[in-house]
């Protein structure tokens, strides 16, 4: 349902990120793993249309969405959520997720998105998303907006990324559950391997390119392989 | 009233007929009705425009309105309201300014607010200024308050100006005695070529007094503002002031925070940040579904809730 052909992306002062990157995903959950500065996140916000391919194509179930806007991809099913969450200064949790679900919703239905990502409804519905909240309490907030937008992608950029411990391990639970619930395709960048083990499949990016793809049983012992490295990363270096 | 002065009464004061219990209300210059309740009372000055509000001590749980409308024309007002407050009274008084401006006159309302709170006395005083109508002539209002809080008293103040308000200089100076508390919030935004000035001035007197005062603001197309605020730790007392500006197009913004410290034991903060909206805020709420102009919307209705 997403493809990437041939897509091409460099910075303005011309460095290369990503390299030619042909990759078609069609699976529930997908793991996209990978080194510091192989390129993941940009895939990730190539996708949203945050960035745009400096060459190549991008299409969703077949239809070409390279050209469209962030808010247009957003239409399109694309849903996103940040590695570092924004915070707005009396904007409300219930705004961003009404936002989100693009309707006016009850304090019921935002409970019941709060409660998915393990957060006590009560304490934050009326809870402005701002420097009050911890790393950790955004991340939820910014995965229960993507559980109330239900579209048919959603890209979690590192969802993991500034999360304790003992969130993490709930962290885990809630994408177990998605894994179960998802009627769409989920993305996930993550450098975790107890969230790759979720996966169905893998995509392992380095170098700006694709190291390697296929089924978590093929990818994932290998990705382990502590004392002989990984050979797919290696395959790019050398 | 007519629709006009209905429809002004109604987005300052959200009142869509003469309010209950105790109000004053103010049409095109002119005193157009007033009403007493058992504990409060509202007497017009002889000697100038405007009136006297006297709060019994001990009052609970009521509320005064006092708006102000103008939709004639060329209308040029100054007002003088003191409000008299007892002793351990908690009430609420709701103000306001509404200018439908028709004609090509500038039209200007400025009112002098003195408040006395009384001894353990608490008031949460709000306050919104609305300008609106097709006329070349400026809409102008100039509030000054003046506020004098005895021991152990409270007095919120919550204001707001939030639209076709061409031109405004708004004073406020207040004086705590001890354990006294005075809390601002103040919202203002400006849009097209206006003007808006606030100038702050607090004297924290009495020992263990305290006063936050916050104003957040948003200036768009060529409007100009510009914050200035002295808080002045006279004792053993805490005092915080805060500017906080999102500044757009080809406005312009100036904050001038100033905080003195004569005792050792005053403990003063301020914090002044004036930004556009941040890029990442309005791609978040893009990945949303939201156009660039929605999410500035919502970000700026957000900031000003």
């Amino acid at each position: 349902m997403l493809e990437f052909k041939n897509v091409t992306y460099r910075t303005e002062d011309g460095k290369e990120i990503l390299s030619d990157v042909s990759l078609q995903i069609n699976d529930r959950f997908v793991a996209v793993t990978g080194p510091n500065g192989s390129g993941k996140s940009t895939m990730a916000k190539l996708i949203a249309g945050i960035y745009m391919p400096t060459s190549g194509k991008i299409y969703l179930d077949g239809e070409d969405i390279t050209d469209l806007s962030i808010t247009e991809r957003a239409r399109h099913g694309i849903s996103f959520a940040f590695q570092q969450p924004v915070r707005f200064k009396g904007i409300t949790v219930k705004d961003l997720i009404s936002m989100a679900a693009g309707k006016k919703i009850s304090v019921g239905e935002a409970c019941a998105y709060l409660a998915e990502v393990g957060l006590c409804a009560k304490d934050y519905v009326n809870r402005e998303v701002d420097a009050s909240l911890s790393g950790g309490e955004l991340k939820r907030i910014e995965i229960a907006m993507i559980n109330a937008r239900g579209t048919k992608l959603s890209v979690f950029d590192e969802p993991e990324a500034g999360i304790d411990l003992w969130s993490f391990n709930n962290l885990i639970q809630v994408f177990r559950n998605m894994h179960e619930r998802t009627h769409g395709t989920i993305l996930i960048i993550s450098h975790q391997e107890r969230i790759l083990d979720i996966a169905d499949k893998i995509v392992v990016v380095a170098g700006g390119k694709v190291a390697a793809y296929g089924e978590k049983s093929e990818i994932l012992p290998e990705l382990l392989n502590v004392q002989a490295g990984c050979r797919f990363t290696k395959e790019v270096r050398d | 009233m007519d629709a006009i002065q209905k429809s002004l009464l109604a987005q300052i004061a959200d009142l869509h007929e003469v309010p209950q219990g105790a109000y004053s209300l103010r049409i095109n210059g002119n005193l157009y009705g007033k009403n007493d309740s058992e504990n409060i009372t509202v007497v017009k000055k002889e000697d100038k425009p405007g009136i006297d509000i006297y709060i019994k001590p001990g009052t609970k749980k009521e509320s005064l309105h006092i708006p102000v409308i103008l939709s004639q024309t060329g209308l040029k007002e100054l007002v003088y309201n003191d409000f008299h407050i007892g002793e351990d009274c908690d009430v609420t008084i709701v103000a306001g300014c509404g200018i439908h401006n028709g004609g090509s006159e500038a039209s200007e309302h400025s009112g002098i607010h003195a408040f006395y709170l009384g001894k353990g006395a608490r008031v949460k005083y709000v306050e919104k200024h609305y300008g609106e109508g097709d006329g070349s002539g400026k809409n102008v209002m100039n509030p000054t308050t003046v506020a004098v809080l005895d021991e152990n008293s409270y007095l919120e103040m919550e204001t707001a100006q939030i639209k076709g308000v061409d031109s405004t200089r708004r004073k406020t100076e207040a004086r705590l005695a001890s354990g006294a508390t005075l809390i601002v919030k103040e919202k203002i935004m400006t849009h097209g070529d206006q003007f808006a000035e606030t100038d702050f001035t607090v004297d924290l007197d009495g020992e263990d007094c305290g006063a936050h005062v916050v104003s957040r603001s948003v200036a768009k197309d060529n409007s100009r503002q510009t914050f200035l605020s002295r808080v002045n730790g006279n004792n053993r007392c805490s005092g915080h002031t805060e500017c906080d500006a999102i500044i757009m197009d080809d406005a312009q913004v100036t904050a001038l925070p100033q905080i003195e410290a004569n005792h050792v034991e005053a403990s003063l903060i301020h914090e002044a940040a004036i930004g556009k909206i941040a890029g990442e805020q309005l791609i978040k709420l893009m990945t949303l579904g939201l156009t660039e102009k929605e999410a500035e919307e919502q970000i700026i209705n957000g900031f000003l809730k």
